[in-house]
């Protein structure tokens, strides 16, 4: 029923992410067609809220701000759309290490716009969080204090141009992975966000394709700069899908109430199919001596990420983390008599007006 | 100056370092709609600079195309105005810079729109339009800093009489050029001056012109900018990126 891209080695071509985005329409169209069948009419008064819940659920319609949830079910959302929102705010700062040296105006113009891009998903995820009735100075406060996380993909260092294109293609590959299911989460806000946030992601790991794509067929030197950012970035974003399904915390619930789709290790599965024949026209080596087809399992054996590493990243261990979020805490910090004179003048503003009206 | 070429190119220079700075705000912004909206006005000089050095070097007709003029030339073969290379420094400088170059470039694209030069005029026509978003944006930040807080005021005031003397070069005349830049002095006037007094900040009078930046000759800061905006291109000749 959607573009299956993945699943099988000779769909897995650089067509993939027009696959990806297909996956997206089709859940934005599953969306309509939803609003359009309409849920039946709110619980009855002596109804069980939870029941209700659940049938809504289980229907396929989506929750929205005003219904009835279960506690749990709101704190996991706002925990997983926050963590989202904070992984663009703070995955600004990798890629945008390279604007000013952009080696090509054009290249320059199209990776500010795509960290312009990242800003606008992080508010646009703030925005989705908000509806479960917490605010974004709230969040913003909790990942200042270390309190919620971000993606551990963004605490890499970002070391040479070509890691421009492996950012795109490998880690906005796998985030693309992660996000289309979401398209059909069952919360409603978050699941339209994440329509729109897939479609750029999806042209953003086409511009992160295209800059491996010129370096691999570039100079011996551009070759070897590629190379060396696919090694480098491989297996950070095979662990962007997080520990193995076994050792999952939040997967089993998720998965019942409809947030999540797939497991950890399925989504993975389905990234590295998708990567093996890119790799290939891109006449780059994935970093992985194990990896081979399977015909019995249909997939590609390969080797799992270092996922004591991970931990290290996510318990702040990781290259930049300590950069990361010294270098958001100096902005914000910077930016609070700004700030400030904004909500003096404002407050002025309004002053004057009710004067004026009085 | 000289001719349409040398013109065309210190537009362009105006445009492409002015862009540079701009978006070394991004990810450092006091607030996220506001690395938005730098990383747009970036984008729009970006846009308007390459435009103009790739029209610049048809003129010339060396067989230099944008990049190899943005990313091949010396300081000394710039010829952007010192006001845009001066380092961003807070944020009330950066929207003094900004102000003050939209309320240039605002009536100098105005007038380029409806030059003989074809090309000129259509990329006048669109950098105006854009113009007239950075004028709104920076003029409502000094207004918001100048007449915020006593620390905003106090800040957005040293801005403007840091920023001000470097804002009589872009007007330097040039009656050969397409457009002459004396002549869009009084619309600059006319829009600064009245926002000035509305953000309850001094106009500052000071006889200091620094200028040199339309011959060549600039500040101490752009060489850092020039080596780090051109450090990976220069280091890979001939590369195709």
């Amino acid at each position: 029923m959607y573009g299956n891209d993945f699943s099988a080695p000779d769909g897995a071509t650089d067509e993939a992410p027009g696959g990806l985005l297909g996956e997206v329409e089709a859940a934005e169209a599953e969306l309509r067609a939803a609003a359009a069948r309409g849920r039946r009419g709110g619980p009855a008064p002596d109804e069980d809220l939870a029941a209700y819940f659940a049938e809504v659920v289980d229907a396929e319609q989506k929750i929205e701000p005003r219904d009835w949830m279960p506690d749990a079910y709101r704190r996991t959302l706002i925990r997983q759309i926050a963590q989202h929102a904070h992984s663009e705010i703070i995955g600004m700062q990798p890629e945008g290490n390279w604007i000013s040296r952009a080696p090509s105006l054009k290249r320059k113009a199209i990776l500010l716009a795509k960290v312009q891009d990242e800003a606008g998903h992080g508010l646009y995820l703030y925005a989705a969080a908000e509806t479960l009735g917490i605010s974004r100075d709230e969040l913003v406060q909790l990942l200042l204090e270390g309190r919620q996380k971000y993606s551990s993909i963004f605490n890499y260092p970002t070391l040479s141009w070509a890691d421009m294109g492996a950012i795109g293609w490998l880690v906005d590959g796998a985030a693309i992975v992660n996000q289309v299911p979401l398209c059909r989460c069952s919360y409603g806000p978050y699941a339209r966000a994440m329509i729109r946030v897939c479609k750029e992601e999806s042209f953003h790991q086409r511009q992160g394709y295209e800059i491996l794509h010129t370096l691999a067929h570039g100079t011996p030197a551009q070759q070897a700069m590629a190379q060396d950012a696919v090694d480098r970035w491989w297996y950070p974003s095979l662990a962007m899908f997080g520990p193995p399904d076994g050792d999952s915390t939040h997967s089993a619930q998720s998965m019942a109430w409809k947030i999540k789709r797939f497991s950890n290790d399925d989504l993975r599965q389905r990234f590295v199919d998708m990567c093996v024949q890119q790799a290939e026209i891109l006449g780059l080596r994935i970093p992985d001596a194990d990896l081979r087809w399977n015909d019995e399992r249909q997939a590609y054996d390969y080797t799992q990420p270092d996922y004591d590493e991970l931990m290290q990243v996510i318990s702040g261990n990781g290259p930049c983390n300590r950069e990361r979020m010294a270098h958001r805490r100096a902005a914000h910090a910077d930016g609070t008599w700004v700030r400030e004179a904004a909500a003096a003048y404002a407050a002025k503003r309004a002053g004057q007006k009710e004067t004026v009206a009085a | 100056m000289n001719g349409p070429f040398d013109f065309t190119l210190a537009l362009a220079d105006d445009a492409l370092i002015a862009a540079q700075r701009l978006a070394e705000w991004t990810t450092r912004a006091p607030e996220m709609e506001e690395d938005i909206a730098l990383a747009n006005i970036a984008l729009d000089q970006l846009g308007a600079a390459r435009l103009l050095l790739s029209y610049a070097g048809e003129l010339e007709g060396a067989g230099r195309d944008e990049d190899a003029l943005a990313y091949l030339r010396d300081d000394r073969e710039f010829r952007n105005a010192l006001l845009v290379e001066l380092p961003n420094d807070d944020f009330a400088v950066t929207m003094a810079k900004l102000f003050f170059l939209a309320a240039y470039q605002l009536p100098l694209y105005t007038a380029l729109a409806g030059c003989a030069d074809e090309r000129l005029a259509a990329i006048g026509a669109k950098a105006r339009k854009e113009s007239t978003y950075h004028l709104d944006h920076g003029a409502l930040w000094v207004k918001r800093l100048g007449d915020g807080t006593e620390e905003s005021h106090r800040r957005m005031q040293a801005a403007v009489d840091q920023v001000w003397p470097y804002t009589h070069e872009l007007f330097a005349a040039d009656p050969a050029a397409p457009v002459d830049p004396a002549t869009v002095r009084p619309a600059f006037d006319e829009v600064v001056g009245p926002v000035l007094a509305e953000a309850t900040l001094t106009q500052p009078d000071s006889a200091w012109a620094p200028a040199g930046g339309r011959a060549g000759v600039h500040t101490e800061h752009l060489a850092y900018l020039l080596a780090e905006m051109q450090v990976l291109h220069r280091a890979h000749p001939g590369a195709k990126w």
